[in-house]
């Protein structure tokens, strides 16, 4: 199992539109979002996003100049209900592991609720937590 | 009026003076300065063929070039061991120009300084409050000397912490302020913000140099602080501040022509312009020890008016300048050349060199902000990497420039380019206007 997701990161300006633009951009290429997180200054943002077709995303909003990386996150599976992000940050927390960020979402499919995780070292998240933690796979985002 | 002696002599007493000194000074510099022997060599003229002041047509021209290619001190006559001090100004690259006073140097600056002040009717009655920053910058420790040669009471307040100036100008009651004028302007604005009334300031004299400002900020000045404002101009290449100062007519800046021998050329032919008319300030120092210059492009564009002035004086007034012949801008007082922001750009890998330089005035001060495009190289998915990068980029800048600058990353073919070329600076402070 692939459990690194692929993640892109896209540098836009604090500008009207540009968010607008990177979205227009997606939907040309019949890319669709699963997962989205903007982090933002007064001058600029670092958008981020999971999509089912991440190296096509990636390649698109490049040809269009826009500044763009990919990188790899650990996708976990956590309960939808009260307590279930604690849960997990518990289990987290214990492994004393640095997060970068994170940032979540539901999958209205099957009411799964996903929380993404930038860890500074993904390879040792991954083995301190794989059997404490149902972590996803790509083909998550590609299915679902 | 310091030296009436020197400051009454007519034009034909002028110009016997400016000859006899330029032909020591070419002399001393051929001599003495392997640069400028080369330089004279090249073009094969002799010091004794300088015969008639227009003969210094003949001679070369001197740049900041030169400074940078005999960093640091291949431009000095005589060994820095010799010397009672050193100043630098800005390069057009990372490197500073490096200049040097010998004692008899700075007692000469200190009455040209003095001389300064008196023209604008400073005299040894007065308090003075500098604003000017003390170190390398030669306004600082340059206006200090002169105004204690003048007799005057000096307080050496130096620059920033705008609080503490108000502070000391209200408790202190200087007659005399000497800053930059966007600094003046920026402690008018914090003296009114304080709702202190004017009649309660005891300021009646503002010497104001180190930069370019127009007529409109004159007005402005004089509104907003109860004093004459007074503009004064000098460059660290040729001396400092004194090399001309306006008199109490405030029509043009009187070049003390008994130590500096001035030219106005066509920036792109190099050739004079007709009497009056604008162009580049070329100056030839005509007593200096340390580092005499000789025909040094100033890049300023200004015009000489050689009549006399009704304080009495024949020596010749320069207009304010407005503008200059080369990229260099005057941020908060310091000179800064595209050149040295490229420089800071290009230590930092993966940088690149898409940048624009917007200046602005926020509060009467500069505010510089450099757009830099951003690229893969310096782009970062981690907000606090991100964060490190733009500290990076600052520091570096700060280390070259000496001041501090805003930088903003934005998208790459975002910053204006006009037919191709990028346009490095943007200038909206109308400083010249």
């Amino acid at each position: 199992m692939n459990y690194k997701i692929a993640q892109i990161s896209v540098f836009i300006e604090n500008k009207k539109g540009r968010f607008y633009n990177v979205t227009k951009i997606l939907k040309e290429n019949n890319i669709n979002i699963r997962a989205l997180n903007l982090a933002d200054t007064n001058d600029f943002g670092i958008l981020r996003f999971c999509v089912d077709k991440p190296e096509e995303a990636y390649e698109a909003l490049k040809k269009e100049h826009f500044i763009v990386k990919k990188n790899e996150i650990l996708a976990a599976l956590m309960d939808d209900r009260p307590g279930g992000l604690m849960d997990l940050l518990e289990i987290v927390n214990e492994a004393d592991l640095n997060i970068e960020y994170v940032y979540t979402f539901v999958n209205a499919k099957d009411s799964h609720a996903v929380i993404l995780f930038k860890f500074e070292n993904i390879d040792e998240a991954y083995e301190k937590l794989k059997n404490k933690i149902h972590f996803l796979d790509q083909q998550y985002f590609i299915q679902n | 009026m310091f030296q009436p002696e020197f400051e009454l002599l007519n034009r034909e007493q002028i110009e016997e003076l400016q000859l006899e000194r330029l032909q020591k000074t070419v002399r001393y510099a051929y001599e003495n300065v392997r640069a400028y022997k080369e330089k004279l060599d090249s073009v094969k003229i002799k010091p004794q063929d300088i015969k008639s002041l227009d003969d210094i047509k003949k001679l070369p021209f001197t740049t900041k070039e030169d400074f940078r290619q005999n960093y640091p001190y291949g431009m000095f006559a005589l060994n820095v061991k010799q010397l009672a001090r050193i100043h630098a100004s800005s390069g057009t690259t990372g490197k500073s120009t490096i200049v040097g006073y010998t004692k008899k140097d700075l007692d000469t600056w200190s009455d040209l300084v003095a001389r300064l002040a008196a023209c604008a009717g400073v005299g040894s009655e007065d308090i003075v409050h500098i604003a000017f920053g003390y170190g390398l910058f030669t306004g600082g420790f340059g206006l200090h000397y002169g105004l204690e040669k003048l007799g005057a009471t000096v307080i050496p307040v130096s620059s920033g912490n705008t609080k503490r100036q108000i502070q000391l100008i209200m408790d202190l009651k200087p007659t005399v302020l000497v800053s930059t004028p966007s600094y003046a302007l920026h402690i008018a604005e914090s003296l009114k913000k304080e709702g202190i009334n004017q009649n309660d300031i005891s300021l009646k004299i503002g010497l104001f140099g180190a930069e370019p400002w127009s007529e409109q900020a004159r007005k402005k000045l004089q509104e907003s602080l109860p004093v004459k404002a007074y503009d004064n101009y000098g460059l660290s290449e040729v001396m400092g501040p004194g090399v001309s100062a306006e008199c109490i007519y405030q029509n043009g800046m009187h070049v003390f022509e008994d130590h500096f021998y001035t030219e106005i050329v066509d920036p792109e032919t190099l050739l004079p312009v007709k009497d009056g008319e604008y162009g580049e300030l070329v100056i030839t120092t005509l007593t200096k020890e340390a580092l005499p210059v000789i025909r040094y492009r100033t890049k300023d564009i200004t015009k000489l008016d050689k009549s006399k002035c009704a304080c009495g004086r024949y020596m010749a007034r320069m207009s304010k300048p407005i503008g200059r012949s080369d990229d260099m801008m005057i941020i908060r007082g310091v000179n800064v050349f595209p050149t040295q922001i490229e420089e800071a750009l290009f230590n930092i890998e993966g940088v690149g060199n898409a940048y624009q330089i917007v200046l602005e005035r926020e509060e009467a001060l500069d505010k510089a902000t450099l757009f830099v495009e951003v690229n893969e190289n310096i782009f970062f998915d981690e907000m606090k990497q991100q964060r490190l990068m733009l500290e990076k980029i600052k520091h570096e800048l700060k280390t070259i420039l000496g001041i501090e600058l805003e930088v903003k990353l934005v998208e790459p073919y975002s910053l204006e380019r006009s037919v191709g070329k990028a346009q490095r600076v943007i200038d909206k402070r109308g400083i010249y206007k």
